[in-house]
């Protein structure tokens, strides 16, 4: 799996089962971190990439064989010594700052001296070099989780394990920190596991994604290709792909594959699963081209479309079509004032041949409907 | 109203002339009940921590004896205490019937289950995942332990402040096994119950004047040590 190999692994799991309550909630068959690399954690909420880092992190219990820089781990104190963890909340002890960097240091055997000049050049990598002497309680979300991060680089460890650290800050301390941990990281070549449900965060800090989902690794690779080319029709809906819909191959030829969606014609250059003649059709939202009329643009796919749905979702704007089957667009604020897009306004929509992706409907039971 | 006024003045005099009486009966009280909560927190902070952060079969049940152990009568203790250190007694080989140990013994019955059930309080105050960060700074089991306590230590001290209180104002247990001897086990309250009964209510106010600034003296230390502000 991946591009590590076991005897340079930092990391190599292989069979590994967390149980909570006798019930299964984790299972990896093989997992493995590279040096130097970030492996992101990506999956929905109750995914189980938390619980899955945590036994990595050897601060749960867990089942199967766990290696840490190719040694089997006897004793789970010495091995965490060679670990930092940041988790959401920074967690941090009723002391000064100073000595909430020092103490883990020196639960790892630095002297006191050490200590403190690594708490300070940390804590200056990290902006903060002028708390030291404040206590921990007084400071803000932002700097707290500055300290903690700063306190786990200290450590100098040879994995870093990151559990949604930028998930409870406001949106400009978590920006201004994503960019100086994504510094400090590739700076470093620490070693890094992230968990987020973030997938801009996924894409800016991970050199690898594994994308959980109900507690297994359903795909796992670079960012672009997870997001460009998902595994499984739930992968896709978390990736962001919106549209997923059942066709029908009526024609395969050397540049394209011809389908029926809905009685309409789709063509795209994807060629269709080994042997499967009802392959799922995956379009992602921002490939989809929204246009009042068809004078314009080179796309292959080119349908009349109705508006169902506007929905304002942040920083783009969520357009559900009716095309014969449904399809969903992301358009900026700007694009929908300038077509007038409203409910029930008639469209066109288009999109490249080249930008569809095409999955086995192997699944049963998966949903293979958009999401409206 | 006289009585009172006439106490306060002889607690002063026998104060400002150091009566061996008075100093014997407040250094006993001192030293019985010190050592008492010292023990019970010794013993008291780290079961607590146990039954805080632990899971093994029976900790509720052991959790609401603890608190049944709240609301124990000082005076049952003495009875089972003395039962135990009587000549006859389990314990009576250790020869502790009617002196300071057995005092002590008894004492650090009652304080225990208060120092026990406010640490658990006070632990489970913490955030449940403190402990992981702690174990992934790289803490050993113990040194975990000690960094919560010293997480903690507000909540603690008020623990040992209760322990305190609640033995140093006792007296059925110290009358029962301690037999108020003058001089050797004859503590503040014992010794007020006996002035009292001869009709030395002046003696008695004064010795009660005495106990209270002695709680309100170990009081207001332990809460200047827990309120002080901490360097910024």
């Amino acid at each position: 799996m991946g591009t590590a190999t076991t005897a340079a692994a930092v990391i190599s799991a292989r069979e590994l089962v967390v149980r909570r309550g006798g019930r299964v909630v984790v299972r990896v068959p093989e997992l493995e971190l590279a040096p130097g690399e970030t492996l992101v954690l990506l999956g929905p909420n109750g995914a189980g990439k938390s619980t899955l880092l945590l036994a990595l992190a050897l601060l749960i219990p867990s089942e199967g064989e766990l290696r840490v820089e190719g040694e089997p781990v006897r004793d789970k104190v010495a091995t965490r010594r060679r670990m930092a963890v940041v988790l959401q909340r920074p967690l941090l002890l009723d002391r000064s700052v100073l000595e909430n960097v020092v103490l883990g240091q020196m639960l790892r055997g630095a002297s006191r001296q050490t200590a403190e000049d690594r708490a300070h050049t940390w804590l200056g990598r990290f902006g903060i070099a002028h708390l030291s002497r404040r206590q921990a309680r007084t400071l803000s979300g932002g700097e707290a989780q500055r300290v903690s991060l700063a306190r786990a680089f200290a450590l100098e460890p040879s994995v870093l394990f990151l559990d949604e650290p930028f998930a409870a800050l406001d949106a400009p301390s978590r920006e201004a920190i994503l960019a100086d941990t994504a510094g400090v990281l590739a700076d470093t070549r620490t070693t890094a596991v992230l968990v987020t449900h973030d997938r801009d965060e996924a894409a800016s800090l991970g050199d690898r994604v594994a994308v959980l989902i109900d507690g297994e690794v359903r795909q796992i690779g670079a960012p672009e290709a997870v997001f460009s080319a998902p595994a499984d029709p739930q992968v896709a809906l978390f990736v962001g792909v919106e549209t997923i819909l059942p066709a029908h191959v009526t024609e395969v030829s050397d540049e394209m594959t011809r389908l029926d969606v809905g009685g309409l014609t789709i063509e795209v250059t994807d060629v269709p699963p080994q042997g499967d003649r009802f392959p799922l059709l995956l379009i992602a939202p921002t490939d989809v081209v929204v246009s009042r009329d068809d004078a314009s643009g080179s796309a292959r796919n080119r349908f009349s479309a109705n508006v169902v749905r506007v929905e304002n979702i942040g920083r783009v704007v969520r357009v559900v079509l009716d095309c014969g089957f449904p399809l969903v667009a992301h358009l900026t604020r700007a694009s929908v004032r300038e077509l007038g897009i409203a409910k029930g306004v008639a469209v066109v929509a288009s999109f490249k041949a080249t930008s569809p992706h095409l999955l086995p409907r192997r699944r049963p039971g998966v949903s293979t409907s958009t999401r409206v | 109203m006289d009585l009172i006024a006439q106490g306060l003045v002889e607690a002063v005099h026998r104060l400002a002339t150091l009566d061996p009486e008075v100093l014997d009966a407040a250094s006993a009280s001192l030293q019985v009940s010190g050592i008492a909560v010292l023990l019970s927190l010794a013993v008291g902070m780290p079961a607590g921590i146990a039954l805080a952060l632990g899971a093994f079969p029976g900790r509720r049940l052991v959790l609401a004896l603890v608190n049944t152990g709240l609301g124990l009568p000082p005076v049952v203790v003495g009875l089972v205490v003395g039962v135990l250190v009587w000549r006859s007694g389990p314990l009576g080989s250790l020869d502790l019937f009617c002196t300071r140990g057995a005092m002590i013994l008894a004492q650090f019955v009652i304080a225990l289950p208060e120092v026990v059930g406010l640490t658990v309080v006070a632990v489970q105050a913490l955030d449940p995942l403190l402990r992981l960060q702690i174990a992934a700074l790289g803490a050993s089991r113990a040194q975990s332990l000690s960094i919560l306590a010293s997480e903690a230590r507000l909540p603690l001290l008020t623990a040992a402040m209760a322990g305190f209180g609640a033995v140093v104002s006792e007296i059925g247990a110290s009358l029962l096994v301690g037999c108020n001897i003058k001089g050797d086990t004859r503590i503040l309250t014992t010794a007020i119950v006996t002035e009292a009964d001869r009709g030395e209510f002046g003696a008695a106010f004064a010795l009660a004047a005495i106990l209270l600034a002695l709680i309100f003296a170990v009081n207001l230390t332990v809460t200047w040590v827990q309120q002080r502000p901490r360097p910024l």
